[in-house]
């Protein structure tokens, strides 16, 4: 199957004061129709960067240096500033942020807030509006009370007239989703969603995000840093370290039978699992100084010669579709 | 059983209340309302609860920070509840606190040896080659060289900084230190390092831990005893494998349904709580945890349940009906 969005060997360096950065390093990610794929890696491995390439938020300076991010076969790194805006950017994808409390402005209502949105790319398969007036609003408010109620927000005639301050953070994390939701989107990307939220809460989101995704016949990226939440909530899952993709499959193989050193040596860190609690000896490489080769190999218990002199590319493993990116398996038929 | 450290006897922490000029009193909220418990010396003593349940309250009781409104606290068999702040404080010199957040809990400006320097001259160490030498031990004794006293907050890691936040609590050598969510944002690789460190420091210098988590994949791989709080109450003390194999309280299965584990599985078949905690303001009649809780009964609205002990010896449940719904 054709995958809606696919990033393929993206490279991005970001040029600093101290040098060019080297952010990603060849990121491979498939996101087939209706599935949910996790994006899992600790701070710093480039999980952010990834989604603001998609939206071609970066900031101006940055060097695209290889790859290409296909969206329904258009490549998004060709596409014009006004193209992204009116067709993609909160229309085709959409994006649900970490923190509800900061995401929402304080000083509007939330319905003028999601109105905004439907202005700006107007009702989904329709136009942006030419006038708005009275009778547009109108209908654009109907459509959004129905999203609320989608979204499970309690009352949602009476939201919409509601301020940000007067809803917990489960519930604005819902009135988020209403928004990303808004234009009927293709693919929604979520940037750790449920960090700010208790386990209970958390609980309610992601049950929430698994129904919506089928009810609205979306495709979601979901990063995160937490193993556990992609259990909970990802058909499959894509490791990355330091810029580097490093493991990709099915959830379940990966948590249960991973394969690459840094995937082990990470999932071996969680408390579930670890046989004694000690880390991972080192430290993550400065993306300014990036280690040649397979980034992980100055940490990697099993390195040799060819980690130093060669990236690794990712490679099929056995029939379930898991991909790893490590010298280990070279020429490995299982 | 071991040498009781701490013991809290229906403790009750009032926040508010104040009066305000020219208008009426705010209601006070009962933040910590009547919470026995005892921590023995030597274990990890696992406190969890949601955000808004009263666990940092309650650890501030007990450090003396907060007034308790009634109840007694007695550290070391000896009773120090009833006395004003700052003699509260001095009484309970053996007990401290590692806050949360390390990287704002230092000063910038103040390199990581001033900052733990700081703690030893506020308590009267006078000699300064003493205080030295106490610092590089400690320094030491957290992973970190004596280099690092030179450094300023801003140039460590997360991990570092966390490390240098135990230093300069651990350098005025307390008993009982309360970890204020010890590995909240951390990296997995991190937080490993980090709760490895916890261990080792304990068996070293013979500490005791309340250990305030929410996180129950870690409370479940350190402590040895875990408390559940709900709004300001107990809802289920046990041993903690006690709390994870078999809960009574229907607030901790919830809990433990919806906590993130690596084993879970497919979540469309677990049910999630309804609603938000409700707010100590407006707490329910009887239960707390009634307005949430898919087995309430009458008698839950209507009467608050005690902590009464289990079959199990150690395991206390706040629930009416625990009892028939383990049937």
């Amino acid at each position: 199957m054709e995958p809606v969005l696919s990033i393929r060997d993206l490279r991005i360096s970001i040029p600093t004061d101290e040098g060019s950065a080297q952010i990603l390093d060849h990121v491979s990610v498939k996101l087939e129709k209706g599935r949910i794929v996790g994006v899992v890696g600790e701070s710093g491995c480039g999980k952010s960067t990834l989604i603001r390439a998609i939206l071609g938020i970066l900031p101006n300076q940055t060097q695209i240096e290889s790859g290409v991010i296909l969206f329904n076969g258009r490549d998004l790194l060709q596409l014009p500033k006004g193209v992204l805006n009116k067709e993609i950017r909160g229309r085709a994808i959409g994006f649900i942020p970490q923190d509800p409390y900061l995401a929402l402005n304080p000083v509007f209502r939330v319905g003028t807030q999601l109105l905004e949105i439907l202005r700006a790319h107007g009702m989904p398969g329709e136009a942006p509006p030419k006038k708005f007036d009275r009778r547009t609003e109108a209908r654009y408010r109907a459509h959004l009370v129905g999203l609320l109620k989608a979204v499970q927000v309690p009352d949602p005639e009476t939201t919409l007239e509601r301020y940000p301050h007067q809803f917990s953070g489960g519930q604005r994390q819902r009135v988020l989703i209403a928004a990303a939701l808004a234009c009927r989107p293709e693919v929604i990307l979520a940037d750790e969603p449920t960090t700010a939220l208790d386990v209970t809460t958390q609980l309610q989101i992601l049950k929430l995000l698994k129904d919506l995704v089928g009810e609205f016949d979306v495709s979601m990226l979901f990063i995160t840093h937490d193993f556990g939440v992609v259990a909970q909530l990802c058909d499959e899952v894509s490791v990355m370290y330091a810029g580097q993709t490093v493991e990709s499959g099915p959830t379940r193989a990966i948590l249960d039978d991973t394969r690459h050193p840094y995937t082990q040596a990470l999932i071996g860190c969680h408390p579930d699992r670890a046989v004694d609690i000690a880390g991972i000896p080192g430290q993550v490489p400065s993306p300014l100084a990036p280690p040649p080769g397979c980034r992980f190999h100055p940490r990697c218990d099993h390195a040799m010669a060819k980690c130093i002199s060669e990236r690794p590319a990712l490679q099929a493993l056995g029939a379930n579709r898991q991909r790893v990116a490590c010298t280990l398996y070279d020429g490995a038929v299982d | 059983m071991n040498k009781s450290l701490l013991e809290l006897i229906n403790v009750v922490t009032l926040l508010g209340g104040e009066k305000r000029f020219l208008a009426p009193a705010r209601p006070a909220v009962r933040a910590v309302d009547g919470v026995s418990l005892n921590v023995e010396e030597g274990e990890i003593f696992g406190l969890v609860g949601e955000s808004g349940c009263g666990k940092s309250t309650l650890a501030k009781t007990v450090l003396g920070i907060v007034r308790e409104t009634s109840g007694s606290i007695i550290v070391g068999g000896r009773d120090v509840s009833g006395v004003d702040m700052k003699q509260a404080r001095i009484l309970r010199n053996d007990i401290q606190y590692v806050h949360q957040d390390p990287g704002a809990a230092l000063d910038p400006w103040w390199r990581v040896g001033h900052s733990i320097d700081e703690a030893l001259r506020i308590n009267n160490v006078t000699d300064a080659r003493e205080r030295e030498r106490r610092i590089d031990e400690m320094l030491d004794a957290v992973g970190l060289d004596s280099s690092f006293r030179l450094r300023y907050p801003h140039e460590l890691s997360g991990g570092q900084q966390r490390r240098v936040g135990l230093a300069r609590i651990l350098v005025l050598r307390p008993k009982l230190v309360i970890l204020d969510e010890p590995t909240a944002g951390l990296d997995l690789s991190v937080q490993a390092t980090v709760l490895r460190l916890i261990r080792d420091l304990r068996a070293e210098l013979g500490l005791t831990y309340i250990f305030i988590s929410h996180d129950l994949s870690v409370v479940e791989r350190m402590c040895n005893r875990v408390a559940i709080m709900y709004l300001g109450r107990i809802a289920e003390l046990a041993e903690t494998q006690r709390i994870f194999s078999e809960p009574a309280h229907p607030y901790t299965r919830a809990l433990l349904a919806s906590s993130p584990r690596l084993d879970a599985s497919d979540i469309t078949k677990t049910m999630a709580l309804e609603g938000d905690p409700p707010s100590p303001t407006s707490v329910p009649s009887g239960c707390a945890f009634r307005n949430r809780c898919p087995h309430s009964s009458e008698q839950c609205a209507a009467e608050r349940p005690e902590l009464e002990p289990s079959d199990r010896p150690g395991h206390i449940v706040s629930c009416h009906r625990w009892r028939s719904l383990a049937a």
